[in-house]
């Protein structure tokens, strides 16, 4: 019976490892807008580039 | 097919997908409707920004109207920017700007990679729901200007309103009641698993080791629940005590506290294993459903006052003609400032420079701008349509016409949270019967054998606490705001929806309510006009800037315009002028017929004669809401229906059809007037429902039991107001107020329900020997049948409104 105990602790330990995972999400605001990154990540990372020469006789300038 | 798609894809622009047929702005074979669009176009394909038209096709805001240069040199004043942003250290600003223009995809990813238009701003984030976009910049190499400018480049122009400096804080988001509501659902699923062998041995475990350890665990797992979670109702119950209240928390959280301390015991007497099990899942349900009772719709704010409307900069002409930008809470009497096409009056004000045509609809509802001449007053909140004007302050922000609304102490107290919700008064007569049993049951005990007394007495609070009252409440809530919010009825909070319940007046506000905003109906009457008479008519409308030619010009077909001599307007009369040898009149029966003809039907009219001979009148009035009279027709059998419009009597024959004789209707209302008459109506006793739209009805609104404002663009402004209604929905209103009375009959059925369950846990209770095991099984069978009886019978009702 004793490997009860060790199973009950160690699910418990588990458990309040999700527990604190699910209170930091909660903290840093994680639920506070539960739309705009599921367009976010749907975003490619780069840009076009095509067609830019035809427009853009003058060199690019920077800011 | 190649071919097709190309001449469809000419006709509307790259940009923002307006027609371009009439228009010549071409660049890369892409055709754009104006100017605007064009210079927007370039600057994205200059700063490589061009998968913003790939996410989402023609995703721009339309660029005709073109926006002022300087428009935010008050940014650059350094009161302004720290009242606006809210963080600095030495390099960074963080700002929130408000973007009502935000609506796809294509916004969120370009608003996202805003540093490639100005490389000082270093990290911008969207909140799409709330459209809202913090920017951190920094401020050595830009600034709280040339950020917002940037914006308004691309179309995105920032809503900086007077309210985001007078309001000082941000509302931060609410995280502890998640918290609480996962700490309280985190015990109750363990301590429900280390008494499952309780459960399976009801209460005789051999191993005494074991039920020792998991007695001990459940105890120290349930102090979060006890101390944390369940805080809530112990403070509000505490509350209510000390105000000589008792409402519904009380009782919970005695139940709360009776079950915790007898569990306590019974662990450390090791006599039993206690009821912690039922006590954090009641705690654990309890606050499910008062998270969903609370969640409302997060893009509509239901606080605002004029200072959301008003602009926050204002430029002020100085005694050597220079001019300068200042916050407009900083206006003085005599002041002396300019206003700019489309910009708002901010205080009442005297005309003193300019042609000054003014759109009230703001503040009235009412769309057709109003012209006013030199030294006549303009009250704040009217937006000027014309061209830029001079004006001169007659008084403060605070004490105009408009803006002394928010004086009256209708707005200083809040008179709606203190009216009490049935649910408390029913849970004490709940709590009255419960403590009659309890005691009734320890004397019963003390008679016949008195080691049961406690027991039974404490089991008795322990099964039958009033939670199932509260879960009925707050689900049945929650899930009727859902399902108003389908219907397109945001309503603030769950009160508004028993307040409806109990309405017995409904008070209509007319231009912008009951009438449509923005459509104006025309009609000619008298013999069909040739091609050449509305030629003749288009021309001479075509030389004035009055409202109503402008109504005529877009009801007659589009013809060229022709030489127009001796054009002459006669202010409040009408216009003449010759064209083509033909002398034209245009304007009142006065002017044109040379005798005043009464008028029958509502609407303006406009009388025209060619040579002399009149041909008949066209009648511009205010376009009704479709199914007006069918919701009249509905409403009246139910309701005392009234009218209180700040507009002229002019439409009241025509009200009179659909309200019927004996309605009150009041016209020329000023927005006190209203708030008063909504008072009076409540001295009477009656309990009021007012729909309205504008500025001028957020008294009333405010006063009302019920302030539901009609919108016809729910990313428009709406006064403050305890629900927003889309005006598309308009039509259903009668539909809404019935569901709406349906929640009492909801509540109370669960309520029915409840009380079998607690019939069933008190027969055991009484008799003393109450199981934690059958306590643990009633708890969330009870639970979970309120819960799907509620969803049920608000769905039911639901789908018997759709017929």
């Amino acid at each position: 019976m004793s490997a009860i105990y060790i199973m009950v602790g160690a699910s418990l330990l588990l458990a309040i490892g999700f527990l604190i995972a699910f209170i930091w999400s909660v903290r840093s605001n994680q639920y506070e807008d539960d739309y705009t990154p599921s367009v976010r990540m749907l975003f490619d990372n780069t840009t076009k580039q095509e067609n830019k020469q035809e427009i853009n006789n003058q060199p690019k300038k920077t800011k | 097919m190649e071919v097709l798609e190309k001449t469809i894809e000419k006709e509307t622009c790259y940009h923002c997908g307006e027609d371009t047929s009439n228009t010549n702005f071409h660049i890369q074979e892409k055709s754009f409707c104006c100017r605007g669009c064009q210079t927007v176009f370039e600057i994205i394909n200059k700063s490589d920004l061009c998968s913003y038209y790939d996410i989402e096709s023609k995703p721009g805001i339309n660029q005709k109207q073109e926006i002022r240069k300087g428009k935010y040199d008050f940014l650059d004043d350094e009161k302004i920017i720290k009242k606006l942003t809210h963080f600095q250290d030495e390099t960074h600003q963080h700002v929130i700007f408000y973007l009502p223009q935000m609506h796809c995809a294509s916004c969120i990813w370009i608003l996202e990679h805003l540093n490639k238009l100005d490389s000082g701003i270093i990290k911008s984030q969207v909140n799409f729901i709330k459209k809202e976009v913090t920017i951190i910049y920094n401020y050595n190499t830009t600034s709280l200007k040339k950020v917002a400018e940037a914006l308004t480049i691309i179309g995105y122009e920032p809503h900086i309103s007077l309210n985001d400096i007078s309001s000082t804080k941000i509302k931060k988001y609410d995280t502890t009641r998640i918290v609480k509501l996962g700490i309280a659902g985190f015990c109750f699923g363990n301590i429900m698993m280390l008494s499952f062998p309780e459960y399976f041995s009801l209460g005789k475990s051999d191993d005494a080791d074991l039920k020792f350890w998991f007695n001990y665990l459940n105890l120290f797992l349930s102090l979060p629940v006890f101390f944390y979670s369940a805080s809530d109702f112990f403070i509000s119950g505490y509350k209510g005590l000390r105000q000589r209240f008792l409402n519904i928390d009380a009782p919970i959280a005695l139940a709360v506290l009776i079950t915790f301390t007898r569990s306590v015991y019974e662990i450390i007497s090791n006599t039993g294993s206690g009821y912690l099990d039922s006590m954090s899942g009641i705690v654990f349900f309890m606050l499910v459903g008062r998270y969903f009772q609370n969640r409302t719709y997060q893009s509509i704010s239901f606080e605002r006052d004029f200072t959301s409307y008003f602009p926050l900069g204002v430029s002020v002409i100085n005694a050597d003609g220079t001019e300068k930008q200042i916050s407009v809470s900083e206006l003085k009497i005599g002041d002396r400032i300019k206003i700019h096409n489309n910009e708002i009056v901010p205080a009442d004000a005297m005309l003193f420079l300019g042609k000054a045509t003014i759109d009230y609809s703001f503040v009235t509802g009412e769309s057709i701008p109003v012209e006013k001449s030199i030294s006549e007053i303009i009250y704040a909140g009217g937006k000027q349509t014309s061209g830029a004007i001079k004006l001169e302050v007659i008084k403060e922000v605070s004490q105009s016409y408009l803006t002394q609304l928010w004086n009256n102490e209708t707005f200083t107290e809040d008179k709606k949270d203190v009216k009490v919700s049935f649910i408390h008064q029913v849970s004490r007569y709940f709590t009255y019967i419960l403590f009659s049993i309890a005691i009734i049951s320890a004397i019963y005990w003390m008679i016949n054998d008195s080691s049961k007394v406690w027991g039974a007495a404490t089991s008795v609070l322990i099964v039958a606490c009033p939670c199932a009252l509260l879960l009925s409440a707050t689900f049945t809530n929650s899930n009727m705001i859902r399902i108003l919010n389908k219907y397109k009825l945001y309503v603030k909070n769950s009160s508004v929806i028993e307040n409806m319940s109990d309405i017995d007046t409904i008070v209509f506000d007319k231009t912008g309510t009951i009438t449509e905003q923005g459509t104006s109906e025309i009609s000619f009457s008298g013999k069909d006009l040739t091609v050449e008479q509305s030629q003749l008519i288009r021309s001479l409308a075509n030389q004035s800037n009055h409202p109503l030619s402008k109504s005529i010009i877009s009801y007659l077909p589009f013809s060229k315009v022709l030489n127009v001599k001796n054009y002459q307007e006669f202010k409040g009369l009408g216009t003449t002028a010759i064209i083509n040898e033909n002398s034209i009149k245009m304007g009142s029966s006065e002017f044109v017929l040379g005798e005043q003809v009464i008028e029958l039907n509502a609407g303006s009219k406009v009388y025209i004669s060619i040579n002399e001979s009149p041909l008949g009148f066209f009648t511009i009035k205010n376009a009704y809401r479709k199914g007006l009279k069918e919701i009249v027709f509905d409403l009246g059998s139910q309701f005392d229906l009234k009218i209180l419009s700040g507009d002229n009597a002019s439409e009241e024959p025509y009200l009179r059809t659909l309200f019927g004789d004996k309605a009150e209707m009041l016209f020329n209302q000023k927005p006190e007037d209203k708030l008063n008459f909504i008072k009076q109506l409540q001295m009477q006793h009656k309990k009021v429902l007012m729909i309205g739209d504008g500025l001028n009805d957020a008294g009333a609104l405010k006063q009302s039991e019920v302030g539901i404002a009609i919108s016809d663009n729910t990313n428009n402004f709406s006064p403050a107001c305890d629900a927003v209604l889309s005006g598309k929905k308009f039509i259903l209103l009668k539909e809404l107020i019935n569901y709406c009375r349906k929640e009492k009959i909801i509540i109370y059925a669960s309520f029915v329900l409840s009380i079998l369950y607690n019939f069933i846990g008190i027969y055991f209770a009484v008799q003393g020997d109450l199981m934690p095991v059958i306590a643990a099984i009633l708890m969330p069978i009870s639970s979970i049948s309120i819960v799907l009886l509620t969803t049920g019978l608000s769905t039911y009702y639901e789908l018997k409104l759709k017929k």
